[in-house]
């Protein structure tokens, strides 16, 4: 399956949907550095991969499947919570990844550039959760035939 | 003024992958970036600058046993919404204690 860039879709997304997300990213990367500064670095980092945004952005889905399927005139639907679930899949392969970011920056951090490791970090990050994507799809297909 | 610059970092970082997570289709694909390491990258980048690099690194070592509990927190959403299809709300919300129990689990027995 090919992986496509489909604009039309942020004038779908409402302006409120991208507030939500920037005061919820804003504020938890606020809160991680005043607990790495009260209790430490190695409880501060926990909170590096703390799932802040993905309930709000749950809430967002869900309603937004729900409003899609009142206004074709179908008042209940599960569609919201399956796309949520959906979601939820995907993040399970980004959270691998996330540990794979981290293991880099631990390890290459102390004695590299700092940006040249956060960016071959993220593009780690790109790798190995589009691979572990990649790989699913092959074990759905196989599995189906 | 230090809290104000970390909040519109973190702000825009989350809202680039956003949009990113946004444009991309299948969805599916675009489930990942529900994982991206915005936050750790603004938080990273900012820590480097103020405290250096071996503080920033003891983050990202403990950011591994987040990412474990994060991995836990999703498998457990998954089940409640796909499965039981639960409350999108409350359920992905109340969850987050499994997130706290796994991470702070993990700390205490590896961490500290």
């Amino acid at each position: 399956m090919l992986i496509k860039i489909d604009l039309s879709s942020l004038h779908r997304t409402k302006w409120h949907d991208y507030l939500v997300r920037f005061l919820l990213g804003g504020a938890m990367t606020v809160l991680a550095g005043l607990i790495a500064k009260h209790f430490g670095p190695v409880v501060g980092g926990l909170f590096l991969a703390f799932p802040a945004i993905f309930p709000a952005s749950a809430t967002l889905l869900d309603k937004d499947q729900r409003e899609k399927k009142r206004k074709a005139g179908i008042p209940v639907t599960i569609r919201g919570r399956l796309a949520v679930a959906l979601d939820a899949r995907g993040a399970a392969l980004g959270s691998i990844a996330l540990g794979a970011f981290a293991l880099l920056v631990w390890k290459q951090l102390p004695s590299h550039n700092a940006a040249g490791v956060l960016a071959s970090a993220v593009a780690l990050w790109m790798a190995v959760a589009a691979s572990l994507w990649r790989l699913r799809k092959l074990h759905v297909y196989a599995s189906r035939k | 003024m230090e809290l104000v610059f970390r909040f519109f970092i973190g702000g825009c970082m989350v809202s680039i992958f956003a949009v990113i997570a946004d444009v991309l289709r299948p969805k599916g694909f675009a489930g990942l970036f529900a994982a991206a390491p915005s936050v750790a990258l603004a938080t990273l980048g900012l820590t480097v600058a103020s405290e250096g690099k071996l503080y920033a690194a003891v983050e990202a070592r403990s950011m591994m046993a987040g990412a474990a509990a994060f991995l836990l927190y999703v498998i457990c959403c998954v089940y409640f919404m796909g499965m039981r299809h639960a409350k999108a709300a409350p359920t992905t919300f109340a969850l987050l204690t499994i997130w706290a129990i796994a991470a702070f689990g993990l700390w205490s027995f590896w961490l500290r």
